[in-house]
């Protein structure tokens, strides 16, 4: 089996194990790939890809757009804030005059849940979500877990908890279909207000202590507090949420065991995760990002293989 | 299905092998600045038996011998099923003399890729292919092998298939009709 059973990277709820196993394994050789003096390679020199950005992104984009340019694929970018959109387009009007430009693949954020799959029924083109509200972001979630696999080799049987703004994550909801989909168990962890009433019907336990999480777990995977996505105030103050689910050195070293800390960026320093623990040695948030190029790679590689 | 027919059995198999390694002598003398690369997935056996028994012959060590998976820089990739495999080339082929090694020269397509593949590595001085099998009327490209195990003519739609010790249990290269 060396196909993926998808058209399209919608979500990571639409893989299989199979898929999500081929993706990370791709992304082995695309590691070692962009390791080597000249990191590119030019299996996808007759592919146009245009990443479309509805919303904002530091991250996502750059890792996607090295890895098209290090595949050879030809690129257009393209953000709302300086385009037609503001003058009233809708979605697939503007989708479907960039395809007619000849366009084969679009990368699309959105700020609306759904938006990829929508586009996905309408347009003509193969389409990668990075991101789509708060439903799934599934190549976030795809590096996560290529980055645990790398750490403690093996995803099977491992503990991960997700730590804070449950309720507003995509990389949430992707994580935990594409760890349990690997065998793992997963948590989440955070205040009662950022936890969804019916997330514990994923299959997921549910917890409400740092500390207890932590001991649980073998990795923990601290999520960003989404500001921007919260309309009304979901706890006291910043610096309640900090002494309660913020994770800082003196936590980190008191625990029974050394446990990975992960963390999908941006970082808000001093809030979720301290400086300190940022930047220590059990801390692989520099490495998911290197593995975000070349599981971005991955993707991209599989899907183009049935353009 | 016509009958398989033996091209090489494991006596003669052996014997090709070592008349190979005694042509690559010949021109690369101790293979101070000369490195073996075998083209995956296929290819890995016959460089890896020759890095083998050119340490025997010259009783020396370090050979050294990498593989390189190419399927990213196929032409034909949309086309076909391909799984990538692991590149291993931990040295530098900046300046060397490169012998790159394939199983069976059939279209070419495989060497053309393996030579762009390569240069992701540096700049060679210079590049040979060394095949067990050149099946010389089915080329597609202008590419020739300078060490040749066995030349065969055969038609497109025959199969060779060469079977190793390694993975296969015997030594063996067979012609196949479809």
């Amino acid at each position: 089996m060396s196909n993926l059973s998808t058209k399209h990277l919608l979500g990571i709820k639409e893989l299989t194990a199979a898929d999500i196993n081929l993706i990370l394994n791709t992304a082995d050789s695309f590691k070692e790939v962009i390791n080597r003096p000249i990191k590119k390679v030019p299996s996808l020199r007759d592919i146009t890809i245009a990443n479309l950005f509805f919303e904002n992104s530091t991250r996502t984009k750059l890792s996607f757009e090295l890895a098209e340019k290090r595949l050879s694929a030809d690129v257009i970018n393209f953000s709302s804030s300086s385009s037609s959109v503001k003058k009233g387009e809708t979605l697939i009007d503007t989708v479907n005059n960039i395809l007619a430009m000849k366009v084969d693949m679009v990368v699309m954020r959105h700020p609306n849940p759904g938006a990829a799959v929508f586009l996905s029924k309408h347009v003509d083109a193969k389409i990668v979500n990075a991101g789509d509200g708060a439903h799934e972001h599934p190549t976030q979630a795809l590096l996560d877990a290529f980055s645990i696999n790398e750490k403690l080799g093996n995803i099977k049987g491992k503990k991960i908890v997700i730590v804070g703004d449950i309720l507003h994550s995509r990389v949430a909801l992707s994580n935990i279909f594409c760890l349990q989909k690997l065998g793992a168990e997963v948590m989440v962890c955070g205040p009662t207000t950022l936890i969804p009433k019916y997330i514990a019907s994923l299959g997921v336990k549910v917890g409400h202590n740092l500390r207890e999480a932590l001991e649980w777990c073998d990795v923990a995977n601290m999520l960003r507090i989404q500001l921007e996505r919260q309309e009304i105030k979901y706890f006291p103050s910043l610096r309640e949420y900090t002494m309660l689910y913020g994770l800082n050195k003196e936590l980190l070293n008191s625990l029974s065991k050394k446990i990975i800390v992960m963390h999908p960026g941006p970082i808000n320093r001093g809030v979720e995760i301290t400086s300190d623990v940022a930047d220590s040695d059990q801390s692989i948030i520099l490495e998911q990002v290197e593995n975000g190029v070349a599981v971005r790679m991955a993707v991209l590689f599989l899907l183009a293989g049935r353009v | 299905m016509m009958k398989p027919r033996i091209i090489l059995d494991s006596k003669h198999f052996e014997i090709t092998v070592t008349r190979l390694c005694y042509q690559l002598i010949e021109v690369h003398n101790d293979f101070s600045n000369t490195v073996i690369i075998g083209l995956q997935p296929r290819g890995i056996f016959l460089a890896k038996r020759i890095q083998k028994k050119l340490s025997e012959i010259l009783k020396k060590k370090d050979i050294k011998c990498g593989s390189l998976d190419i399927t990213f820089y196929r032409d034909d990739f949309r086309k076909r099923e391909l799984v990538p495999t692991a590149t291993d080339i931990n040295f530098i082929i900046e300046d060397k003399n490169v012998v790159m090694v394939d199983d069976v020269l059939f279209t070419g397509r495989t060497i053309r890729a393996g030579l762009d593949a390569m240069l992701a590595f540096g700049r060679p001085n210079d590049v040979e292919l060394l095949v067990l099998i050149d099946r010389r009327l089915s080329r597609h490209l202008p590419i020739q092998a300078k060490y040749i195990g066995k030349t065969i003519d055969s038609i497109a739609s025959e199969k060779v298939k060469v079977e190793w010790k390694e993975s296969d249990g015997e030594d063996k290269v067979t012609l196949m009709n479809f």
